[in-house]
């Protein structure tokens, strides 16, 4: 019977494709625990609380309703939209809070296996694909209620309203490569985690999560390059039926991910040693 | 030739790790570390500032069938060489080799989430352990009878007391079929009665494959290995087959001496303790040869009658033997009320195993009854011991003398 070989050694292997053949063959044979560690964490979260999946959507709701409100009582003076704002304000913080969640997923799904990554070997893509898991379960309970929020606010069915998912799914792959890429470094020093946390909440600003771009000015070309900004525009546009002027930086940006995904991946998983090394058992 | 080569599972050369002392320059090293890992790392590593070998140079080998006792004392780099083993962190020089399956019994229950059931997180630790679910599935009824804990199977595990943790931990890695098995001391887990199923089942294991443990325990370390290593400060000092006593010998010199206290209520003073009429610290006895305890004290009372007490203790402060005058029906007298006197007391024979002892004098009053009352002086670790000179080593602290017959050479 023919034994497979491990060979521990301090130089890494430099072949991306051998090691990536690695990578893709640990995520295949990990599945089972991606799967058993999403469930785990999804019942364990629920199962301390009564209030249970109402929790995963009020961050992006109090949002909105503060947006909402302020405009309301006109506080602020926005620019009208085109569409009922509640909508717009609600789609646009559960999109954002959703992005968020992407970024900081691997980083979190890491910490939390802290204790176990520095006693046992197990794959740890699986982590990454755990946290996937759990962002694709959390964000489909926000995506129901919106669609609650859609047809109470009377915008109607469209057709494209089925490409919605897809359009998030592409946004959980630009949230999960940039955070990919985030986690050794974040798992090493804490002020990366709070640098990120501290940026995303400016980054809000300048993208059109609760107002539309301004016709003119510096914010309207700040807003047009800022990739959040099409992934945003195209998800709201697949929902209220309207053409996406962003489409073609969506597809790009989605084309852009795919690879870098995996060479993330590959940064991760060549990474860990190191971390592990400097994280207390 | 060829097949002995295939026999070993495990084989290490060369091995050096080094670590920071520094936590900042340790974080930032990690950095650096990062980006020069995305080019394969092949520059030859030196030791940077603030950091130091936690192993050097370690090589050894090991078949299936073989289990190698890693022994040596806190940072002597045992669990950074486990960790390297585990493919957990990556050497910084030489090279590990390992064949087949790799299991590690060093944390229990990894992966259990309080909040859940034992019966969810039999599945949890499984698949961290890497089990499939047809595997749990199969498994599940037999690691729920093994850790003896059906009735509470659907509780929260957080409900669970801490010796049930480890056993449903247990019974999930117990199941593990792996040709390389990883150890470090987890085996003092539950009751008595567990234990002894968790020895059961190691011996079973360790039968089918290759075994590295780490432990403090000499006994338990002698008990199952087939060679023991003894490290110091990241490098190994010694490597023999576990029947020689050298290397536990060794281990037992570099623990270092117990300190000496005393307390007693003033009336009397040792003046000398002597051991074979030698009054050195630690005194060198033959194995099977006689033992002689000599002291002298003084008296600032008078004192008719006392009792003289000598505890030995082995290195990890067991008590293992006791030389009491009480016991002996001895009352020591002091009829005219000196205020010197001597004991003195032999033992014919000392049939400690190869080792060092501590010996703890106590002196007590006796009353008109005979009976025990004040305790005159109470030294600690007033001299040790060391048995040597015997080549048979086994885990028990006495080796009896039997006189033996066999009836098929009869006389």
């Amino acid at each position: 019977m023919a034994l497979e070989t491990r060979i521990y050694q301090k130089e890494n292997n430099v072949k991306i494709f051998k090691l990536l053949k690695q990578s893709l063959a640990d995520i295949y044979s990990s599945r089972f625990l991606a799967k058993q560690l999403a469930v785990r964490d999804i019942k364990a979260q629920y199962r301390q609380s009564y209030l249970g999946i109402f929790w995963a959507f009020v961050g992006p709701l109090t949002t909105a309703f503060v947006w909402i409100f302020l405009n309301s009582s006109g506080t602020v003076k926005l620019s009208d939209t085109g569409i009922p704002y509640p909508v717009f304000a609600f789609s646009g913080t559960l999109l954002w809070a959703i992005i968020v969640e992407s970024i900081n997923s691997p980083t979190s799904s890491t910490n939390a296996a802290k204790g176990i990554m520095s006693k046992i070997n197990f794959p740890k893509e699986a982590l990454v694909i755990s946290g996937i898991y759990k962002l694709l379960f959390n964000s489909s309970i926000k995506i129901l209620l919106l669609l609650v929020f859609v047809f109470f606010y009377g915008i109607g069915f469209n057709w494209s309203l089925f490409l919605f998912p897809v359009i998030i799914v592409g946004a959980i792959l630009f949230g999960t490569t940039i955070g990919l890429f985030l986690t050794p470094i974040s798992m090493l020093y804490k002020d990366i985690g709070k640098i990120v946390s501290m940026g995303l909440k400016l980054l809000m600003y300048v993208t059109p999560v609760v107002y539309v771009i301004p016709k003119e000015g510096i914010m309207k070309t700040v807003m047009e390059y800022n990739p959040f900004t099409a992934i945003i525009l195209t998800a709201r546009d697949m929902v209220f039926g309207t053409s996406p002027e962003f489409l073609n930086y969506f597809i790009v940006i989605v084309l852009v991910c795919l690879p870098m995904f995996f060479l993330a991946l590959l940064f991760y998983r060549i990474s860990i040693p190191i971390i592990v090394e400097r994280m207390s058992s | 030739m060829k097949e002995d080569e295939d026999n070993i599972l495990v084989k290490v050369e060369g091995l050096s790790k080094k670590f920071c002392k520094d936590l900042k320059t340790s974080l930032w090293y990690g950095v650096k570390d990062l980006s020069t890992n995305l080019f394969g790392n092949q520059k030859q590593r030196q030791l940077r500032p603030k950091e130091f070998w936690a192993l050097k140079d370690i090589n050894f080998e090991l078949r299936r069938g073989e289990c190698l006792g890693l022994i040596g004392h806190n940072g002597a780099g045992k669990s950074t060489l486990l960790k390297i083993l585990n493919g957990l962190i990556k050497p910084d020089e030489g090279k590990v080799t390992i064949k087949g399956r790799v299991g590690a019994l060093i944390e229990l229950g990894a992966g259990f989430n309080p909040i859940l059931t034992g019966r969810e997180n039999i599945y949890n630790n499984g698949a961290v352990l890497g089990f499939t679910r047809a595997e749990i599935d199969a498994k599940v009824d037999a690691i729920i009878d093994f850790a003896e804990i059906r009735e509470f199977i659907d509780m929260p595990v957080q409900n669970y007391s801490s010796g049930m943790k480890v056993r449903l931990g247990f019974a999930v890695a117990a199941q593990m079929e792996p040709d390389v098995l990883i150890i470090d001391e987890v085996l003092a887990v539950g009751d008595v009665g567990f234990k002894l199923k968790c020895f059961n089942v190691l011996e079973e294991l360790i039968k089918k494959c290759a075994v590295i443990i780490v432990s403090h325990s000499m006994p338990q370390v002698t008990r199952i290995s087939t060679e023991i290593i003894l490290m110091e400060r990241g490098v190994i000092v010694m490597n023999e087959s576990a029947n020689s006593a050298k290397a536990i010998e060794e281990y037992y010199k570099l623990a270092g001496k117990s300190i000496k206290t005393e307390f007693g209520n003033g009336s009397i003073e040792i003046q000398e303790v002597a051991i074979n009429g030698e009054l050195k610290e630690v005194v060198d006895l033959e194995f099977d040869k006689s033992f002689k305890l000599g002291l002298k004290l003084r008296l600032f009372k008078p004192i008719e009658k006392l009792s003289v007490k000598v505890t030995f203790y082995d290195v990890e402060q067991k008590p293992i033997a006791q030389l009491s005058s009480i016991n002996d029906n001895i009352i020591i007298h002091n009829i005219n009320l000196d205020d010197e006197m001597s004991i003195d007391v032999e033992i014919e024979k000392l049939f400690f195993n190869v080792g060092v002892y501590s010996l703890h004098l106590v002196v007590r009053e006796l009353n008109v009854h005979n009976k025990e009352v004040d305790i005159l002086s109470l030294i600690r670790s007033v001299k040790s011991i060391n048995v040597i000179g015997n080549t048979y080593y086994s885990h028990s602290p006495c080796l009896l003398k039997g006189s033996w017959k066999n009836n098929l050479t009869s006389d």
